[in-house]
């Protein structure tokens, strides 16, 4: 069983999505589409435009495969089916939403991007993908080297139909009771990738993108890694702020566009840290001294990481530390197929880093210390451990390399070169995969194993002090955020605690976001506006009436005067009125206010009218006008006049009762 | 030079801070004094914008924040923060302790003004104060030069600074989107003239370098160091690889080195294909182009040099220029646009003789070629850019007045805009007609739309009827119902009857009935109900009929309605 496995490489998983109703266009809808908080993919429906949030490649089931060597190793095709001890796979396939439709799909950052091939390739997919150049470029290396390590594993053969669940039933352990493993995918190519790619548009930070007229999005610096963004998404009257994955920290990024999340509606949060107990610099000294313990007693270090973000960050530290820890002549290694693209590219980014770093390049330096590193030959890159590597490659030495899940990649050769020897070490610092899972199918270990996850992103303590900043009238979140963690339940400070508190969501639940439109923005034409007539009402506030022509064009709406009807010739006139529906003519204004009394009868008097008979009602007043034989009810809300057949009477009578009203 | 204010929505903007290079008085600096007599400018500027790093855009920065004082926001892209103090120390330089004058700003003040300066990332949105923004694009033209578009209200200007419209071997072309400003303030350095493709250019200059070296002279080219300089070695180093050339190419002043680093940091502002393969070959690294020493200018045989400034006014150039100028086998290319005044101007003209300082002169006896290599748009750039952003007005400036009026004319005869070409210190006012931005209330504006069908009419445009409220600083639109819930009012209604009497002798309610079908098949097209509780609607025109008490056959008949009707005669 487990060499099907094996043979059928890394399959990684995705959700399969299919048609749903098309939801009103005035509401705004949330759906979620993966249950793993730090590598979200939420679909927002806002204002007829369907906009994805990221699309995040949950990786974790790969730790339910074998490792792949890059040579093939007997011990691990000799091991009898091993799975990991507590496989997490909960994905299930639902039926939610019609792929094609999507208009837009927003980049937060580079980790944030890793299944956009299975999104936007064969799935009728025709929006834009909206991302910063650094998240463009570095995100390209990411699925570059994920493809590489791919497809240069020999596999004899690959198999699929372990998926088919009755033979699924027969595998061991978590496998068997793993759901829905047909929605796993297999790994993209690299023509997919650079087709998925070639849908992006950059922009840049604050910069304002315009969709459909509709919807305006921009992205803000989050602080997390190069070019890291979150997003508004807002109209005129309503401000959507989508957080993922920022840092408070400072380390080598932008730091963190706060103020703008100001006055958000709803601000939906995502990539909180994995590491909530785990301080950042408290783990990077851990990392430096069991470095420099395992160098001086002749060990060598196994860094797994991701071949860009913490590990400049390492680079630099070890950059101040090696003098002062004696460490100067111990070769640093690099193994990635894009290791130096990811430093060159780090270094040409200058807008994009924090302030230190960008003084650096105006100097002009290389703004992150590898450079020196690389130019004193104390770091040294590789594409691969074949070639060059091989002959150069001297002990004891630090390797950073990759995949972090030890699954695949140039790590998989250390472990097996290094794992039998207590004088070596590996140091993990993701926090992406359990590093007990990891390590399992290369137990029994004589390396030492260090845990110091980095993880920079916002830890509770910080989010909480932000949304205090920040006040969003509604915040939306997985539902991972509102309880404690599983393992460390008496923890209530390890979540949200918020008035009104937040509303949770799980994977694929859709959620009507609290959103009360009630205004739209129109635009009132030079001409109209200089025709209108604004009359002050009350102090400081003005009324004007408006008669105008609406126009809807690309979802913007402008009011134009209402164009003067065509003259029509006199002869026709009488017989066009009756036979064509009424022509709507310029309104007439409601009315507001009332006639009083005393002031009524005086204006009579002045225009002829002597002779009134005045009677009291339960109401007001009736008016008796003698000679005219005409009755005029004058009451607090309203007025009516009575009277037959004499238009130029009834014309007089309607402008003076008029002159006492407020007309809008 | 350029410097051009801008008061747009009560803000004044100033794009730009140029210094003239053909003066060496106080006419080389813009003259503030059109803005304040006295005082500073802090208190009448909202920000200055500077375009690029060229000295005749930001050369009077210092002088006018240090000197002048200004203490508000400074805005340029990240290349030009970086190179432009390194321009203004170059040329403070050569002015102060060369030519030993005074009255000139120092070192200290430079970078006392760089640190009001805010750095700008291209497209990004950038709200100076609550009304003014803007948004830079990418120009061309040099590294990190930027068109800048500048928006207060409904109204907006682009300025382009210079810029190019096709891509050189390291520059991209400029491009912006469609954003429709009210004036378009455009370079027209080239204003008539449609250089000839950029291919034919380079082969020409090829050639002409070949042919003087291979006759053994020597090629002097003025350029500024950073801009066109990179290009040319480019083209320049590829060539020699080509034709496995010995002859050495040497590159003055320290200032190279460090250029060429400029380039490697900010690879992202140059083009698609250096920016491509820049991780595997880094364009700007140089294995032909060497450092030039002062004593090389000496040495026989060829040699290519390049030298700054460009315009041959000053520094390592023009004395390199004076060494070389009596030999007719050498030869100078001049590879961009020299200002009146300027010993580059004066040769290019064909001035032979030239008066040097201290009463000498020299005789021009080496070859003399220009080569229009400055990355400016042409006309066709220029009515390239029109196209795509379409403005409403156009403004020609940093040009020579005949061949701006040439352009003005085609502008105006192609696009039917109005085109203005202000001398220096003349002031042009645009008058623009925006749009009144108002909160509509959504229930009105589903209401309208659901009338209105999903498609306009265009012979029967619907009237939509609302109240607008205007109260502090909110302009909103509502219904008349909503305006008068919202402001607390009761409406008042004016309702009018008119009594008819007519002789029928049937009861009221055939009467009525009667009068129901007469109606319908007069009144074609309008609403007319019988309703239940014995009265008639014609829209909202109320009909009751009642009979009187004296004569059953005199019926009577009550037409009741509202002020708000719109009359109708039957």
């Amino acid at each position: 069983m487990l060499h099907v496995l094996y043979l059928s490489g890394v399959i990684l998983l995705f959700v399969s999505l299919k048609t749903f109703p098309s939801v009103s266009s005035f509401h705004v809808f949330q759906y979620c589409l993966s249950g793993h908080p730090t590598l979200p993919c939420n679909v927002l429906k806002f204002k007829s435009t369907t906009i994805m949030l990221d699309c995040g490649l949950d990786t974790t089931s790969v730790l339910n495969f074998l490792p792949l060597p890059l040579v093939h190793s007997p011990r691990l095709s000799k091991l009898p089916g091993w799975v990991s001890k507590d496989g997490t796979l909960n994905l299930e396939k639902k039926e939610l939403l019609d792929l094609s439709t999507i208009d837009v799909i927003l980049i937060s950052n580079y980790h944030c991007m890793m299944a956009l091939p299975y999104i936007t390739e064969h799935t009728g997919f025709t929006g834009t993908v909206y991302a910063t150049e650094p998240t463009l470029q570095i995100g390209r290396l990411l699925m570059e080297e994920l493809v590489n390590f791919m497809e240069r594993v020999p596999k004899a053969q690959s198999a699929t139909c372990w998926k088919n669940k009755e033979i699924q039933r027969m595998l061991p352990g978590p496998l068997k009771d793993a759901v829905d493993v047909w929605t796993w995918k297999r790994s993209y190519s690299m023509q997919e990738v650079n087709s998925a790619l070639s849908k992006v548009q950059l922009v840049g930070y604050s910069q304002k993108v315009e969709l459909f007229g509709a919807v305006q999005v921009s992205p803000l610096s989050s602080g997390y890694s190069l070019g890291s963004s979150n997003w508004i998404i807002q109209s005129h009257h309503e401000k959507v702020s989508y957080v993922s994955g920022s840092s408070l920290l400072t380390t080598h990024p932008q730091p963190m566009d706060q103020s703008s999340l100001k006055n958000s509606d709803v601000l939906i949060l995502t990539g909180l840290t994995q590491m909530p107990t785990a301080n950042p610099d408290g783990m990077l000294g851990e990392f430096c001294s069991n470095l420099a313990m395992t160098i001086r007693a002749g060990g060598n270090v196994l860094v797994p990481c991701y071949s860009s973000g913490v590990i400049y960050d390492l680079l630099e530290c070890l950059y101040q530390f090696i003098e002062s820890a004696n460490l100067g002549t111990t070769p640093f290694y690099f193994i990635s197929p894009v290791a130096n693209s990811s430093l060159e590219f780090s270094q040409i980014f200058a807008e994009w880093l924090c302030h230190n770093k960008q003084s650096k390049v105006y100097l002009p330096e290389p703004p992150f210390p590898h450079a020196e590193l690389i130019q004193t030959n104390k770091l040294k890159h590789y594409p691969s451990i074949h070639g060059d590597f091989s002959s150069e490659f001297r002990q004891p030495c630090v390797v950073f390399t990759g995949h972090p899940s030890l699954r695949f990649g140039d790590v998989v050769h250390f472990m097996e070169l290094w794992g039998k020897s207590s004088l070596n070490t590996i140091i993990f610092t993701e926090p992406d995969f359990s590093y007990l899972d990891a390590l399992a199918p290369y137990q029994p270990l004589a390396m030492k194993c260090v845990y110091c996850p980095i993880d920079t992103r916002l830890n509770f303590h910080q989010v909480s002090k932000l949304l205090k900043e920040v006040q969003p009238l509604h915040v939306v979140c997985p539902e991972q955020y509102t309880q404690p963690p599983l393992t460390q339940s008496h923890r209530s400070d390890l979540m949200l605690e918020l008035q009104p508190p937040p509303m949770p969501y799980r994977r694929c639940s859709v959620l009507n976001l609290p959103f009360r439109r009630r205004y739209e923005r129109v635009y009132i034409m030079p001409e109209l506006a200089n025709s209108l007539v604004p009359s002050e009402i009350k102090p400081g506030i003005s009324l004007a009436t408006v008669s105008a022509v609406l126009h809807s064009k690309d979802n913007k709406h402008t009011l134009q005067s209402v164009p003067k009807p065509p003259p029509v010739p006199p002869s026709k006139k009488r017989k066009r009125v009756i036979e064509e529906p009424p022509v709507v003519l310029a309104p007439k204004p409601l009315l507001s206010g009332a006639v009083p009394l005393e002031a009524f009868l005086a204006t009579l008097q002045k225009h002829g009218i002597t002779e009134v008979k005045v009677e009291e009602t339960a109401d007001g007043h009736i008016l008796h006008l003698q000679a005219e034989d005409t009755l005029i009810q004058l009451e607090e809300d309203g007025t009516h006049i009575v009277c037959d057949n004499n238009e130029p009477l009834r014309t007089t009578l309607r402008d003076l009762v008029l002159r006492f009203l407020q007309k809008l | 030079r350029s410097c051009i204010l801008v008061s747009i929505g009560g803000k004044n903007i100033m794009l730009d801070c140029g210094m003239h290079m053909g003066y060496n008085d106080d006419r080389r600096f813009p003259d503030f004094s059109y803005i304040t007599q006295n005082g500073r400018l802090t208190d009448f500027l909202d920000c200055v914008i500077i375009s690029h790093f060229h000295l005749d855009h930001c050369g009077a920065l210092p002088f006018m924040s240090e000197m002048v004082g200004y203490d508000g926001p400074i805005y340029m892209t990240h290349p030009t923060k970086a190179i432009c103090p390194i321009l203004l120390e170059d040329f403070r330089k050569i002015t102060v302790d060369k030519k030993g004058e005074t009255n000139f700003f120092t070192s200290q003040m430079i970078k006392d003004c760089m640190k009001k300066v805010v750095p700008l990332n291209l497209h990004q949105t950038v709200q100076v104060d609550d009304e003014l923004e803007i948004k830079a694009y990418y120009a061309g033209h040099v590294l990190g030069a930027a068109m800048v578009h500048i928006k207060v209200g409904s109204e907006s200007v682009v300025y382009t600074g210079d810029y190019n419209m096709t891509p050189d071997r390291h520059l991209g072309a400029a491009w912006i989107d469609k954003c429709r400003p009210d004036i378009l303030i455009s370079e027209s350095t080239y204003a008539t003239t449609i250089r000839d493709s950029k291919r034919c250019r380079e082969r020409d200059f090829l050639k002409k370098v070949h042919e003087s070296i291979e006759r053994g002279g020597k090629v002097l080219i003025p350029v500024f160091a950073l801009g066109r300089a990179q290009e040319l070695c480019i083209l320049l180093e590829t060539f020699w690889e080509r034709m496995n050339l010995k002859a050495p190419i040497y590159f003055s002043t320290g200032l190279t080195e460090k250029a060429n680093h400029y380039y490697k940091l900010f690879i992202t502002w140059t083009n698609q294909k250096i920016r491509k393969t820049f991780v595997q070959r880094n364009m700007f690294e140089f294995k032909h182009i060497k450092a030039f020493d002062r004593s090389y200018a000496d040495n026989p045989g060829p040699m290519v040099v390049f030298a700054t400034p460009g315009m041959l006014h000053a520094g390592q150039s023009l004395q390199i220029f004076k060494k070389w100028a009596g030999n007719e086998k050498n030869m100078v290319i001049m590879p961009g646009y020299c200002v009146q005044g300027t010993i580059g101007h004066k040769i290019l003209n064909g001035q032979r003789k030239l008066e040097m300082e201290g009463r000498s002169t020299l005789d021009v006896k080496l070859q003399v070629e220009y080569m229009s290599f400055s990355a400016h748009a042409d006309a066709k750039g220029i009515m390239q850019l029109i196209r795509m952003a379409e403005p409403r007005n156009m403004l020609l400036v940093h040009g020579e007045a005949v061949k701006m009026e040439f352009l003005k004319g085609k502008i105006e005869q192609e696009f039917s805009i109005d085109c203005y070409m202000p001398a220096n210190g003349e002031t042009v006012t645009v008058t623009t007609n925006p749009s009144v931005p108002v909160d509509i209330s959504l229930n009105l504006l589903k209401r309208e739309m659901a009338l209105g069908g999903p498609l306009p009419d265009p012979k029967k445009p619907r009237t939509m009827h609302g109240t607008l409220i205007m109260k502090e600083n909110s302009l909103k639109l509502v219904s008349s119902e909503q305006a008068l819930k919202e402001l607390g009012l009761n409406e008042h209604q004016l309702r009018f009857t008119c009594r008819v009497q007519l002789q029928d002798p049937h009861s009221d309610t055939d009467t009525l009935h009667r009068i129901y079908t007469h109606l319908k098949s007069v009144l074609k097209g309008y609403t007319i109900q019988h309703l239940p509780d014995g009265t008639v609607m014609v829209e909202s025109i109320v009909i009751k009929v009642s009979s009187s008490t004296e004569d059953p056959n005199t019926k009577v008949l009550l037409l009741s309605w509202s002020y708000q009707e719109i009359y109708i005669y039957l």
